[in-house]
């Protein structure tokens, strides 16, 4: 039988506040235990949460980057379990009335694109972290992230395979970064993933049971952890079994996923709207400036790069894969309008490869986009090959001649010879000294053409314009 | 000094009359002397108490003083205050030295007033009898057989009995009000909002309200002008321009519409408390008050209503005591399962479980909609008959309890019977509405009988101006037990 | 509705709370006349009514996002039942 998975996922984005959702405990990642855990935090008793206006602007923002409705009011609610690392006993989340409802965002996979419908995102507090290490036997509880706002982004089960999935958790992971809500830090779990996945017979409309697989923090995790489950659920189903609904834990070192003992089992979250927090208003006028706030998305940008700059969809969508990199990108087509191909092949190409190279991040490239613009023009016009271009770029990397690419062009000696007379000097120069070659040629021997083109290169070192030299002898060898 | 108000405390310590110091000592002396018997106190720290007296002391001799400045008041212990022990009444917190202090004691703090101890309370606020106490139950002063009402029955009984010139208590469903009543006192709820909710044990967030508890009306004003205000940690804090509550004390009640809704004088009232409370509107009408008739007929409907909102509430809201951050673990357990649910459910009282466990059963699946949602609905519809009364009248009146004071272990253990007794004031606290009561006769034997007056939102100008023109034409409120 | 007995149990074990078999029964009871008291408001007929969460018909204040909490945890851990190198000890977190 074919099988088809769907896969709905439930990320949890880390708000890039300073404080935290409810309190004014600082969020920042990496501190001593408890050491940003204040009375709010604590729940002590007698204490009360107040919502941070930070942590609303960043969902709003997401909502507006999406085209989804902004609940108003939206309503915080309250889920209460036990669990040592939840020290009030229930989490401040949002049922109904979330804060941002509906929208979709555009993934690509190969040429394909495809719409994934969002079902909402929601405000919630982090819990803090059980930490296993042996105390005699106990667990130690730090409650620094209890309390850091996160936005849990809830898509529909529009996704069919694995490649869509990362696809669309890769999208969403720049959408977040790109328009500033979320640091997308994944060690730190500033974005974490939690896939739904089912498979059902191809051309079936129900939807198989479910598993949903939590914790997956990284993109090829997230990958493995479908692959693995729903050749799990095939193979379950394909002996004549049934799948059971249940969490799953994606253990990274076995490659698999695995029934987690849950905190949730037959649990009943008693959800009621939270007393201690009123009716959140946001006002059109509100909505209104942080729309303003925001940048050009990159769903708009990979459209603009292919109609006005003809760039492929897949081009425009590598470029669009951060912020970052997509504003070098414009900074750099700027200073080169009509050149837009070639800029981004450049970025793609050498850049990338010399940062990845390095594990350097585009915002750290020791090449401006002015100076890799000023290069790429010299290749424009001519001035430079584009073999000769790639020394030059060396040179701007290592920081030389204060990155004055004509400075090093000179330095280098790389300026090439485009002067027609001079390149027909050399060529006839080279013709009058490999008679053998101009015979094999002659005699039907192409490779002899490309020999006598290295020739010429050979004597002007590399610098005549390999095209003016291929012309030349061209014109040369048929018309003598 | 003992019967003294407020203000002529005052004027004693501005006169130099007395210190602030000495009259600490005068007050806890008496804590002293009558706290075995009454059990008002949890906790009584004459060092503590001395040291704010000492530096009231200074202030008032700087010519810094306030009108609380240098006055013992006593604190509800469900009021976080820093260095102090505040146990909510409960084995849970019986060991919990608050780190920080509520909104409240920051605001007597800053009036210069003196803490003058802690007082007793049913656990987390949950009785009316004061029998709920993992401290002990606290006596009524008129009657040391009867409870003095709950929750607030320490404050109650510390006021009625002089231990301290007034006291704060907290309201949810008439905590503040119903021991007033017993122990023959006034005490104030002012408008859900006003004052802040920071620090203060919850037990339901959307009923909880903090107020004051003293001799007479014109020291609940006093005290509402320290106790009240805007505090940005508390999101249900109301942001209202500062008001003196004792602006309107002098006003002749001519004119003054009174509602009386039919629904509270019906059955249930106890014939004694009928007649205290006849009596008291007849002073009303000499005093030129109009009695109107308006109906609030969901009114009855507010025990059931309460009883599904305040523990749903109160299950999610003691989630919290879990024994791994501060207060009372279990001796010994098994693992983390049994910790909890041991700490759990050794730490509370029995009461406090029961409304756990009806709170979180009307929370759970399958149920909310019948329970939860439909008590919410009901409560707007509550809400909405005080609307619709407060159109024709300025203030509503009646009893604010159905019967006197009852003996300690007459109704411990029958829940129904005792949730009954709040009867009359939950309503109002399910509004959110101001209500108050004031003493105004006694009922059998010789046992206090309070009136109960509801005001509109923010009227509590009006209500303690009627009832402050009620004690200047009578003496209920100046009368002491003999204790 | 009539509650059983494990209703009661599963109310406790929700709201964990160690109740004992003996205590179940008593506990049955009570509740079951309180639930008589409380049932009387399921016959108003609240169709069209909003539910009331709140005393006062406001909106949510908003705090600036701004940290003005410092480290205190020495303070509050001075009454924490069990600490060790800055962390609050249980017994095993089993997941």
């Amino acid at each position: 039988m074919q099988w088809e998975i769907v896969i709905g996922l439930e990320i949890h984005a880390q708000l890039s506040t300073q404080s935290k959702i409810f309190s004014g405990a600082s969020i920042a990642y990496g501190a001593m235990p408890n050491t940003q855990a204040c009375i709010v935090d604590l729940a002590l008793p007698g204490v009360l949460p107040v919502l941070n206006q930070g942590a609303v602007e960043r969902a709003v923002k997401f909502g507006l980057a999406i085209g989804a409705k902004i609940n108003s009011p939206s309503i915080f609610a309250r889920k209460n379990y036990f669990y040592p690392d939840l020290p009030k006993g229930y989490q401040i989340s949002q049922y109904e009335f979330p804060i941002v409802e509906g929208g979709n965002i555009r993934i690509q996979t190969g040429e394909t694109e495809k719409d994934i419908r969002l079902t909402r995102a929601h405000l919630e507090e982090d819990a803090g972290k059980s930490l296993h290490e042996d105390f005699h036997g106990m667990s130690g509880i730090d409650l620094n992230r209890a309390g850091t706002p996160l936005l849990e982004i809830v898509s529909e089960p529009d996704m069919r395979s694995s490649a869509e999935a990362v696809a669309y958790a890769k999208i969403l992971h720049a959408l977040v970064r790109w328009i500033g809500i979320c640091d997308g830090n994944m060690q730190e779990g500033s974005f974490r993933c939690d896939a739904n996945v089912s498979v059902r017979p191809h051309g079936s409309e129900a939807f198989g049971k479910r598993c949903e697989i939590k914790n997956l923090n990284s993109f090829r995790f997230l990958e493995k952890a479908i692959e693995f489950e729903a050749e799990r659920q095939i193979e379950i189903l394909e002996d004549g079994g049934s799948v059971r609904q249940e969490t799953r834990l994606y253990d990274a070192n076995k490659g698999e996923t695995r029934t987690m003992r849950s905190k949730e089992d037959a649990n009943d979250y008693r959800y009621f709207p939270d007393p201690d927090l009123l009716p959140v208003e946001i006002k059109p006028d509100w909505i209104a400036r942080l729309q303003e706030t925001l940048p050009e998305l990159p769903q708009a940008r990979r459209e603009r790069y292919v109609s006005d700059f003809g760039l492929s969809a897949y081009d425009a969508s590598v470029l669009t894969g951060s912020r970052e990199l997509s504003e070098y990108f414009e900074a750099t087509v700027k200073q080169l309008p009509a050149q837009a191909k070639l800029c981004a092949n450049w970025i793609m190409g050498e850049i990338s490869a010399r940062l990845n190279k390095t594990d350097m991040d585009i915002a750290a490239c020791p090449v401006a986009p002015e100076a890799l613009a000023a290069l790429l023009s010299r290749i424009d016009d001519g001035t430079i090959s584009g073999k000769a271009a790639k020394t030059v770029f060396d040179g701007l990397w290592q920081g030389e001649m204060d990155q004055q690419v004509d400075a090093i062009i000179d330095a280098k000696g790389l300026k090439q010879i485009s002067d027609d007379s001079a390149i027909e000097q050399q060529v006839d120069a080279a013709l009058a000294a490999n008679a053998q070659l101009v015979a094999d040629f002659r005699g039907g021997k192409e490779k002899a053409f490309n020999a006598l083109v290295g020739k010429v290169m050979k004597a002007t070192q590399g610098k005549a314009n390999p095209a003016q030299v291929n012309a030349a002898l061209r014109k040369k060898l048929s018309g003598q | 000094m003992l019967n003294d108000s407020l203000k002529q405390l005052a004027k004693r310590l501005a006169g130099k009359e007395v210190s602030s110091v000495e009259l600490t000592a005068e007050f806890l002396g008496r804590i002293n002397q009558l706290n075995p018997a009454y059990n008002a106190f949890i906790t009584v720290d004459a060092e503590k108490s001395l040291e704010q007296a000492r530096a009231a002391d200074r202030k008032i001799a700087a010519g810094e003083a306030g009108p609380l400045t240098g006055i013992p008041i006593a604190q509800k212990d469900i009021f976080c205050t820093q260095g102090w022990l505040t146990t909510c009444g409960s084995r849970m917190l019986s060991n919990f030295v608050s780190p920080y202090d509520a909104g409240v004691i920051e605001r007597f703090n800053a009036a210069g007033a003196v803490n003058a101890g802690k007082t007793n309370m049913d656990e987390f606020a949950m009785g009316s009898s004061n029998e709920n106490s993992f401290y002990g139950p606290v006596r009524n002063p008129w009657d040391i057989n009867a409870v003095p009402g709950g929750s607030s029955g320490g404050s109650a009984c510390a006021v009625a009995a002089r231990m301290t010139p007034a006291a704060t208590g907290t309201d949810t469903g008439g905590s503040i009000r119903q021991p007033a009543a017993l122990c023959g006192i006034s005490g104030i709820k002012p408008t859900y909002g006003t004052v802040s909710r920071y620090g203060m044990i919850a037990f339901a967030s959307s009923l909880d309200q903090g107020g004051p508890m003293a001799k007479s009306a014109e020291d609940l004003a006093l005290m509402l002008n320290v106790m009240t205000g805007f505090d940005a940690r508390d999101s249900t804090s109301l942001q209202r321009e500062a008001e003196d509550y004792a602006r309107d004390l002098e006003k002749p009640l001519a004119g003054l519409r009174i509602g009386l809704p039919q629904e509270y004088f019906a059955e249930g009232m106890h014939a004694d408390v009928a007649r205290a409370i006849e009596q008291a509107l007849d002073e009303f009408r000499r005093l030129g008050a109009e009695m109107r008739e308006v109906s609030l007929p969901n009114s009855p409907l507010s025990i059931p209503v309460y009883y599904v909102l305040a523990p749903a509430e109160a299950s999610s809201n003691l989630s919290r005591f879990d024994g791994v951050r501060y207060g009372y673990r279990a001796e010994s357990y098994q693992d983390l399962q049994d910790m909890y649910r041991k700490t759990r459910a050794e730490g509370f009282g029995t009461e406090v479980k029961r409304r756990i466990l009806i709170g979180t059963y009307v929370l759970s699946h399958g149920y909310y909609d019948a329970y939860y949602i439909q008590a919410q609905k009901v409560r707007r519809l509550i809400a909405q008959d005080f609307t619709r009364a407060f159109t024709q009248c300025d203030v509503i009146m009646g009893p604010t309890a159905p019967s006197v004071a009852f003996d300690l272990g007459e109704k411990s253990s029958d829940p129904v019977q005792m949730y009954l007794s709040d009867i009359y004031t939950s309503a109002a606290s399910l509004a959110g509405l101001p209500g108050m009561s004031i003493p105004v006769g006694f009922g059998e034997k010789n046992r206090p009988v309070g009136l109960h007056i509801i005001g509109n939102y923010f009227a509590e100008a009006r209500m303690l101006n009627a009832a402050y023109q009620y004690q200047q034409a009578t003496d209920w409120h100046r009368r002491m037990p003999d204790v | 509705m009539t509650l059983s007995t494990d209703d009661v149990k599963q109310i406790a074990s929700l709201a964990y709370i160690k109740i004992d078999e003996d205590e179940t029964k008593a506990v049955l009871a009570e509740l079951s006349d309180i639930f008589k008291l409380i049932e009387t408001m399921q016959a108003v007929d609240t169709s069209g009514v909003a539910p009331m969460s709140h005393a006062q018909d406001v909106v949510q204040r908003l705090r600036e996002d701004r940290v003005s909490e410092s480290d205190q945890h020495e303070l509050y851990q001075s009454i924490a039942p069990q600490v060790e190198e800055g962390l609050y000890l249980v017994p095993k977190v089993i997941e």
